[in-house]
């Protein structure tokens, strides 16, 4: 009777996860409804039995092959930091839709394949683990975080799948030196000691507090930073890591007495939003500095006048506003027409990454006469040179971009509905320090 | 002397007034020596080009205004605990999501006026009023139901058994209201709306200290809800017949039982004081830090319920004591580690600096500042 | 209903049906598998085998037999095809493990500890440190290693390290044991988390003044112990790649490699477990948990005791750790939360408190719930938000659902849904150790 009972409630959780799943089931190659060109992933029908594993090819001239390929992206879609993660995947899936169409002329099915890393190295690696599994996937356009994509890289390493990152700034990113990872920016030991030069050059600072929020992004560039200012003799009045996110009390009390005349912030714009308004708050009146995790509306939804009080605010950052590229006004427009919102930071750069994508899949295939292998693609990256909205893109042999552009930006808003009124005061382009 | 204490005044409004200042003033004062006394004794292993003793003394007043103010939030959060534990002997670990509940209700309102246009029309004070009062209601009644729903069944059940059920319901809160959110605002933070005169300070210089005194209004509010609640509350326990079955009810379950008292109502009437504070508390906490999540309440709580140990668990003058000694420990630490290291320890460990006091407080003195040794219950 | 599914279950165990159903759903199991490596259904179909094996009654060595070659020789195979299940029962088999100790912990000895993960670190960061660059890197900052690092020790080691890990763990778990003796219950759950959070705190910060754990970044590349040698290793290479379709890796045979291992480790694990629930000391600890006063009065050694408990629950966790390391090649402070810590607590609550197949169980359940079933859910979701449909009867699109609405991440909402309703209706658990189930009825009736 015990043992009846027990396996009846196995039976019972079974068949409900069975219930539950047979709607969840990850589709294997199963026969894709032809979609019209606006929209580029097929609806799948969730597979409940074993369907073939190759799908017939489509009726399409110069067919080379057949099958469908993916292209994965991984960047935090919920939490503090989804307005970034989200813009990332929005601007790949604008890219797979636009830029798709010469590999499906092939004869391929192409689809984007989201996931979430919640900003999370754990939540990285994992799907990085399923990510490599699926023999689909080709090529991937992601992280947002650094933290999460030196770790995540390694599998992307051992398994040979190339990824193309449009927001990863840490050096080590590249430094290891693996043929499949990219990046379509610059790096944080050129963005940090930019936004060293603007505080010693322009804003003639003598004392610099430096907060960083203990990821391997902040940290990296809070370093950067500290070194470039005592090359220069800045003092250094402090170098503090913080994980807190709601009371700052404990920071602001020391740095309002210490009266640094800037305060740089190496961390995301959740938390330096509210960091920001607490400091002024507290009292103090100098310039706030930040590198490219503070690009985001959200920050003046949550600092306010925090940015324009006082000694103002202004960041360091690898990818400008859209209004920066030339090239990208079009894109602005079809994101806000197919997404509701203007493109956010990093939304241009994942586009290009996801073109970048395509074209090395084309050409790989086209070397291949069919479906290209992970290695192919990833070679193929190295080779091509494309012509993106944000610059012409040819890597070098670590996978950055030999020269990347910088911009220094000063911020004029204190609502998300008045970021676009932030001006560029500064841009450069430099080359990349190499391994 | 007899009239004079039993004078209602000044039993219920003037007593506990007192106690809580002279809890805050030998509080403070203690710190303050003890901190002083630090940066004599360590003066000299400073590296950094700021003499140790100046720089301590110029940073205090604002690390005792914002230990105060905090400690004041882990009061009436503590309070909620050690009400429940005085009543069921039982950890409520929801609590913490309880407050942030309230917390997250309070904003709502408030962005919701802000967005019908109608928070530039009224008085900033009634909208505070009218959130605080929003977030109790809600929170106690989220606090009854928890009840109902995860512990009475358990009430005759091996300790450990409430006890996981506490923890699950308090984890199934954190994700409830964040998919609550997601499928309504569709954001994961929720922002104070900017209004009022709240981020305002009031100064006041005082002779013979360098730095002029800055008091933020919403410090000041928030300190002034905080101790009418705690006097309210203090009433309520001591004064009121509902108040003497409450404590009836915590002395001896079975014979308050006996005595006609309905032990049922008397411990949903707890939890829904105790949650109606840890809402108040929420709002509070929001008006302090502008911007909440569904996670906000895990170490809030942690601490609140440190507050209540070290105080002296089931003892409600205990918890207030707890409360504002570990605000101000938390306060203390956090903005002098860093100074006093030289940078190698700084505010990242202030979180578990509430630990290690209730680590220590568990082992030398497990019934707490204030409180009576509690019989072990098999 | 219920006498339905009794008359069914009793109709079914006997004779030759066990034999039939279980051989039955091998061969479907595997033979979906081994067609659609990415179908969730299949595999789950598969996992049911060893389900069966526990339950329906079949001659004994029939029963090791279909084990071995479903663990030894099935697995292994369409693991090649899809690593990603090779990955999924590895995460079993690590948090099996945990669950075990925690068993010990809470089922046996009746303490509980909500800061379980702590020891689970103690073993990841011990090899981390020792088995990666980190000793070399000790006065430099995270982020900004010098290129020339050495690694400290060879991956040989590794294997040393696997019993140095068990130590170094056990010895945390005296340390967390000796202040918290004193403490009853809602105490003790409140100091161990504590613990819990401050190994976590540490692990996050202990990057100044000497750079031990790199902080938030986390300590990579971890060496991972060598595969055997060639000798051995091709022609089990040249055996499978007709099987499963194409050459097999040094990526893939580490994925196998590490399945083994990890096997090895959770028998040896469930061997130590029956073997402390039978002994002297596992009815000490039962003493312990039933009535403390009466166990002093009976003259048991309390304080040795506890500390055994600590100190044994922690020395399974510490392993693991060490092999979790090695098989990512990757820590960070991040993985040992207190999420963790309940979602162990939860998988021993699911399974059943005391009972050694109970949480094993639990384990495995919470761990596909997790990795596969909810995210192959969200992927699902995310589909239906990429094309045009809406939901049926309120006409509400898709597209319009926000994206902050991913089932992935409800994992609190999961452990919080499971442990309230176990607590409330079953508060032994799915499959129960005998002598709790009998008390706990008791009890709550």
């Amino acid at each position: 009777m015990k043992r009846l009972s027990t396996l009846l409630s196995v039976l019972v959780l079974a068949s409900m996860v069975l219930a539950a799943c047979g709607g969840g089931a990850t589709p294997t190659a199963a026969p894709a409804t032809e979609m019209p060109a606006t929209e580029a992933p097929a609806t799948e029908m969730p597979a409940t039995e074993a369907p073939a594993t190759e799908m017939p090819a489509t009726e399409a001239p110069a067919v080379i092959g057949s099958g469908t390929i993916k292209i994965a992206t991984q960047s935090p879609l919920s939490g503090g930091q989804s307005l970034l993660g989200v813009a990332i995947k929005q601007g790949a899936e604008l890219g797979l839709e636009q830029l798709g169409g010469d590999l499906k002329a092939m004869g391929f099915d192409v689809q984007l394949a989201p996931y979430d890393d919640q900003a999370t190295p754990d939540v990285g690696v994992a799907n990085a683990k399923n990510i490599v599994a699926d023999s689909e996937i080709l090529c991937g356009v992601g992280h947002l975080n650094s933290g999460v994509m030196i770790p995540s890289s390694e599998e992307y390493h051992t398994a040979g799948l190339a990824f193309v990152s449009p927001a990863n700034t840490n050096p080590v990113v590249t430094t290891r030196g693996y043929l499949e990872v990219n990046r379509v920016v610059g790096r944080d030991d050129v963005q940090a000691p930019a936004a060293e030069e603007y505080a010693f050059t322009t804003l003639g600072a003598k004392t610099v507090y430096v907060i960083h929020d203990k990821t391997a992004y902040g940290q990296g560039v809070a370093e950067f930073f500290r070194t470039a200012a005592e090359e220069d003799g800045i003092e250094v009045v402090a170098f503090e890591g913080t994980e807190e996110t709601s009371n700052f009390d404990a920071i602001v009390t020391p740095l309002v007495a210490a009266n640094p005349d800037v305060v740089f912030f190496a961390g995301i714009y959740n938390q330096a939003g509210v960091f920001f308004k607490q400091a002024r708050e507290g009292g103090y009146e100098g310039t706030f500095l930040g590198t490219d995790g503070m690009d985001s509306s959200d920050l003046a939804e949550l600092a306010g006048d925090a940015l324009t009080a006082g000694g103002g605010m202004a960041y360091t950052t690898v990818a400008g506003p859209v209004s920066a590229y030339p090239k990208a006004a079009t894109f602005a427009t079809d994101y806000e027409a197919k997404f509701g919102a203007l493109p956010e930071a990093y939304a241009a750069q994942a586009y290009d990454s996801m073109g970048v994508c395509l074209t090395a899949i084309k050409n790989a295939a086209e070397a291949a006469g069919g479906t290209p292998t992970r290695t192919q693609v990833a070679e193929a990256i190295r080779a091509l040179t494309y012509e993106g909205l944000t610059s012409t893109i040819a890597f070098d042999d670590i996978g950055d971009l030999p020269t990347a552009k910088y911009f220094i930006i000063k911020v004029n808003a204190n609502s998300a509905d008045t970021w676009n009124t932030n001006e560029i005061i500064d841009s450069f382009d430099l080359p990349s320090p190499g391994q | 002397m007899k009239q004079f204490t039993s004078n209602p005044f000044y039993k219920f409004i003037l007593f506990p007034i007192g106690q809580m200042a002279v809890f805050i003033f030998g509080a403070s004062l203690a710190l303050s020596v003890l901190i002083i006394l630090l940066a004599y004794i360590f003066r000299s292993t400073i590296t950094s080009n700021f003499d140790l003793v100046e720089r301590t003394l110029l940073i205090l007043p604002q690390v005792l205004i914002n230990g105060i103010t905090i400690g004041f939030v882990y009061a009436t959060i503590a309070l909620g605990y050690t009400m429940v534990y005085g009543v069921l002997e039982f950890i409520n670990f929801s609590h913490s999501e309880i407050f942030m509940v309230g917390g997250i209700v309070g904003v709502e309102l408030m962005a919701y006026f802000d967005h019908t246009g109608a928070l530039e029309t009224m008085n900033q004070y009634v909208v505070i009023a009218m959130a605080v009062l929003l977030a109790m209601i809600i929170s106690g009644t989220l606090a009854v139901t928890i009840e109902r729903i995860a512990y009475k069944p358990l009430r005759n059940a091996p300790r450990l058994v409430p006890l996981i059920s506490a923890i699950g319901m308090s984890f199934f809160l954190q994700d409830a209201v964040r998919l609550i959110l997601s499928l309504t605002t569709g954001e994961f933070n929720v922002i104070l709306p900017n209004f009022g005169t709240f981020d305002e300070f009031l100064v006041l210089s005082v002779p013979g200290i360098e730095a002029p005194l800055r008091f933020q209004i919403k410090s000041i509010l928030l300190i002034g809800v905080a101790v009418v609640m705690l006097v309210g509350l203090n009433f309520l326990v001591n004064g009121t017949k509902i108040g003497k079955a409450i404590r009836a009810v915590a002395q001896d379950r079975p014979s308050a039982s006996l005595m006609g008292i309905n032990v049922n109502l008397i411990i949903s009437i707890t939890f829904l004081v105790g949650g109606a504070l840890g809402g108040a508390a929420g709002v509070l906490f929001a008006l302090k830090v502008t911007r909440l999540d569904p996670f906000v309440g895990f170490f809030p709580g942690l601490k609140a319920f440190t507050a209540a140990v070290l105080g002296g668990i089931g003892n409600l003058t205990g918890a207030l004591l707890g409360g504002l000694v570990l605000g101000l420990l938390e306060s203390f630490g956090a903005s002098y580690l860093s100074i006093f290291t030289n940078g190698a320890f700084g505010a990242e460990y202030k979180d578990i600096l509430a630990f290690a006091v209730l680590i220590l407080v568990l082992i030398l003195r497990p019934s707490g500042l204030l409180g009576q040794t509690v019989a072990q219950k098999a | 209903m219920k006498t339905f599914f009794t008359e069914l279950f009793k109709k079914v165990n006997k004779g030759p049906w066990p034999l039939i159903i279980t051989l039955g759903l091998l061969l479907v199991g595997t033979i979906t598998v081994y067609q659609s490596p990415r179908s969730l259904t299949a595999f789950l179909t598969l996992m049911l085998c060893p389900l069966m094996l526990y339950f329906l009654q079949i001659n004994s060595k029939v029963k090791i037999f279909i084990g071995l070659l479903l663990v030894i020789v099935i697995i292994p195979v369409l693991g090649i095809r899809n690593i990603f299940y090779l990955e999924v029962i590895f995460q079993m088999a690590v948090f099996a493990a945990l669950a075990l100790g925690l068993n010990i912990v809470i089922g046996m000895a009746g303490l509980l500890d909500l800061g379980y993960v702590a020891f689970y670190a103690v073993g990841a960061y011990t090899w981390a440190i020792f088995g990666s660059k980190q000793l070399s890197l000790l006065h430099s900052i995270p982020g900004a290693a010098p290129a020339g690092a050495a690694f400290a020790l060879a991956p040989e080691w590794f294997w040393l390290f696997l019993f140095i890990g068990v130590g170094l763990a056990a010895l945390a778990g005296i340390l967390l044991g000796l202040p918290v003796l004193r403490l009853r219950g809602d105490y003790l759950a409140i100091v161990t988390l504590g613990f819990g959070e401050v190994i976590r705190v540490l692990a996050l910060n202990l990057d100044k003044p000497i750079n031990l754990t790199n902080g938030p970044q986390g300590i990579t590349p971890i060496q991972r112990p060598p595969l055997p040698p060639d000798f051995v290793l091709d022609p089990i290479r040249q055996l499978l790649a007709p099987v499963v379709g194409h050459a097999v890796t040094d990526g893939q045979l580490y994925n196998v490699f590490f399945y083994f291992l990890a096997l090895i480790v959770i028998l040896v694990a469930i061997l130590v477990a029956r073997r402390l629930e039978d002994s002297k000391i596992g009815r000490a600890w039962t003493a312990i948990r039933e009535d403390e006063t009466a166990a002093i009065a009976m003259g048991i050694p309390l304080v040795r005791l506890k500390l055994a408990a600590f100190a044994a629950g922690a020395s399974f966790a510490g392993c693991m750790g060490v092999l979790y390391g090695a098989n990512r090649t990757f820590v960070s402070p991040e993985t040992f939360s207190f999420l963790q810590s309940i979602g162990v607590l939860t998988m021993v609550i699911l399974g059943g408190l005391g009972s050694i197949p109970g949480v094993i169980f639990g384990a495995a359940a919470v761990v596909l719930l997790n990795i596969q079933i909810l995210q192959n859910f969200s992927l699902y979701l995310s589909e239906l938000r990429q094309g045009d449909t809406v939901i049926p009867i309120i006409n509400f699109a898709w597209k319009n659902l926000s994206n902050q609405l991913d089932p992935a991440k409800y994992q609190k909402l999961v452990f919080g849904i499971i442990l309230i309703v176990m607590m409330i209706y079953r508060p032994s658990g799915l499959i129960p150790a005998e002598r709790r189930q009998r008390e706990l009825a008791e009890e709550i009736e």
